[in-house]
């Protein structure tokens, strides 16, 4: 990583064909970065104890049992395949994260500056400024940070912001086992997955598809973008995100009229009979 | 084993579906989105008292102005007293009360809750000398300033919190986001009014109460027709009561303002008698138009907090169903209209 001059933006390339569902990333990610327990808990509904993205949970792997046809070119699935062949199941596995967006609207709106871009181009919370008003909460449209219970700061993936800066890579893609979470900088990552998908394209998994990584889209591009093999949804990630604050421009001006007619309003009330006796 | 929840998107009693039936996927039913995690009591009770105070100091200024003392002191000390409430329950929602004054660590215009601490921060000290002048009669023109002063930042205080909510993820506090300033400047002046109503009552405050009530009735109406899907949570469960509960109350309280007008006609011959007809039998004792008022006022204010409350509510619920959230967000992509091109599936 250079250390002078302009750093690249770097970020996570999630392609989620070839994760196993090991939690590993879970795992390192909640060693590293000391995060407390938050319930050992079984939800019944899946081989997913964790649920979801929170203060204490800052990589999330999702597990999802598909009754669909098994079309994967790989050797070891066409061997699973033909040994079971009577089932139709197949697993979809995810590690979701923070997506470092490149319009942030829990940046935006967090009223202290607790929430800043790193010269990496993520986004951290300074926890010694968050004072745990909670508006990025439900700024964040992909419901990734929260408040920690009995803290009450707001907590997220950093992207592991102390190993960025002594140029080692996030504890969670050092320990994926598959290279299904990848570390870089962005534009690399986008060109690789571009052809990553093109492969399995080729190779007759067609909807295989990229998410988070168009500049364009409502986030301005995710800087942990993921390639997935059905709708967004079905992983838990909303399929068309934006930035509320893509909106403010316009709910302050109209705040402006609305207060203006208020004052207008209330100043007619009293025109017309002047003063009292 | 499929264990993808898909459910259907659909309309409760039957009536004319504003949205077309929707199928959608989700992740086991769990919802996209975080809950919020602000308290009800706190957050809609700020948008509630925001909305009094601001409100109030308008009235106050008008009641300053044209010289009804009694008016002008029920709204100044109105006005003081919502804010100061509304200061408290906003430090007592932070995970960290003692950081307060991070509020005002920076000013962000991205950030709807820097700029209104910054309005509160001028506001309160505004609105706090506004009473401390009416209330002791010391320093007049000082207190003709902070009163002035308080009338110029009071609309702020009393539209912004529109822009608070709306400015989220949420989807029924989102989508709402054209109407709500003026849902807010509505039930802001009709909870002034009714303050005014109960203490003071006077032809000004009766006309702001009717005129903000049907600014209030007006709005939540042209706003749940435009948000679509995410209006549902306006009309379901606990929001849902607590919507209709503030439509009954504030168009209660605007007939009875209306009313103690009419009825108060003959005690102010030279008020509002020229313009309302003299609709109601002469056996009215003298003491009925301040009871209705009162009455008025009542309704008033607990229609305005009524909708505060349901509109906070309105939105968890809306964060906690993930339909919401993907549906309409389905239905852009759909439609051609989304940001997202790679999702196109």
């Amino acid at each position: 990583m250079a250390e002078t001059g302009e750093r690249p933006r770097v970020g996570f390339f999630t392609d989620t064909s070839v994760c196993i569902g090991c939690k590993a990333c879970e795992v390192a990610c909640k060693e590293w970065n000391a995060i407390p327990e938050d319930g050992l808990v079984l939800t019944g509904m899946s081989y997913d104890n964790t649920q979801g993205l929170g203060a204490d949970t800052w990589r999330h792997v999702a597990f999802i049992e598909q009754r669909k046809p098994v079309e994967a070119p790989v050797d070891v699935f066409e061997a699973a395949a033909r040994a079971d062949a009577g089932s139709e199941l197949r697993w979809l596995m995810a590690s979701d994260v923070c997506k470092h967006c490149t319009h942030a609207a829990c940046l935006d709106v967090c009223p202290t500056g607790a929430l800043f871009r790193t010269e990496f181009g993520t986004v951290v919370v300074q926890e010694d400024i968050c004072n745990g008003c909670g508006y990025c909460i439900p700024a964040c449209p992909y419901g990734v940070i929260d408040q920690r219970k009995g803290d009450g700061r707001a907590w997220k993936c950093t992207m592991c912001y102390d190993r960025l800066g002594v140029g080692m890579e996030p504890a969670c893609a050092k320990a994926c086992p598959t290279d299904s979470i990848q570390f870089g900088p962005l534009d690399e990552l986008r060109e690789r997955a571009a052809s990553r998908v093109e492969d399995l394209h080729d190779a007759g998994v067609t909807e295989a598809r990229l998410y988070g990584a168009d500049p364009d889209d409502g986030v301005g591009g995710a800087g942990a973008f993921f390639l997935l093999l059905d709708e967004p949804e079905v992983y838990g990630l909303p399929p068309d995100p934006v930035a509320t604050t893509r909106d403010l421009p316009s709910m302050w001006r109209r705040a402006a009229v609305a207060a203006a007619a208020l004052a207008a309003g209330v100043a007619a009330c009293f025109v017309r009979d002047g003063r009292a006796r | 084993m499929t264990r993808t929840d898909e459910r259907r998107a659909k309309r409760r009693r039957g009536e004319q579906a504003m949205v077309p039936e929707a199928r959608f996927t989700s992740y086991y039913g769990m919802p996209v989105l975080n809950r919020p995690v602000w308290k009800a009591l706190d957050i809609a009770g700020y948008l509630f008292l925001g909305g009094l105070a601001g409100g109030s100091s308008l009235l106050a200024a008008g009641a300053h102005a044209t010289g009804r003392r009694a008016l002008a002191r029920a709204a100044k000390t109105g006005a003081f007293g919502a804010i100061s409430l509304s200061l408290a329950a906003l430090v007592h929602d932070l995970g960290r009360p003692a950081r307060f004054l991070n509020m005002l660590r920076v000013a962000k215009p991205t950030s709807p809750m820097s700029v209104g601490s910054w309005l509160l921060a001028c506001y309160g000290p505004l609105a706090g000398a506004a009473a401390a002048t009416e209330a002791t009669g010391r320093f007049p023109r000082l207190g003709a300033l902070a009163t002035a002063g308080a009338a110029v930042l009071g609309p702020a205080v009393t539209t912004y919190t529109a822009v608070l909510l709306s400015d989220t993820a949420v989807p029924s506090w989102h989508e709402g986001h054209r109407e709500m300033p003026f849902l807010f400047a509505g039930s802001g002046a009709a909870a002034a009014a009714g303050l005014a109503l109960i203490c003071a009552p006077a032809p000004p405050a009766r006309r702001m109460g009717v005129l903000g009530a049907a600014a209030e009735l007006g709005a939540a109406r042209v706003m749940k027709k435009r948000m679509g899907l995410a209006s549902e949570p306006l009309e379901k469960g606990a929001a849902g009561r607590l919507m209709r509960a503030s439509e009954i109350l504030t168009a209660t309280g605007a007939v009875l303002a209306a009313l103690s007008g009419a009825a108060g006609s003959r005690a102010m011959p030279m008020t509002i008698s020229m313009a309302m007809p003299r609709a109601m039998p002469m056996t009215i004792s003298t003491a009925m138009p301040r009871a209705i008022a009162t009455a008025a006022g009542a309704a008033l204010l607990g229609g305005s907090a009524a909708l505060r409350f349901g509109v906070f509510h309105a939105g968890v619920a809306s964060a906690q169903d993930p339909v919401y959230t993907v549906v309409p967000q389905r239905e852009r992509l759909e439609q051609g209209r989304g940001f997202s091109a790679a999702a196109h599936g």
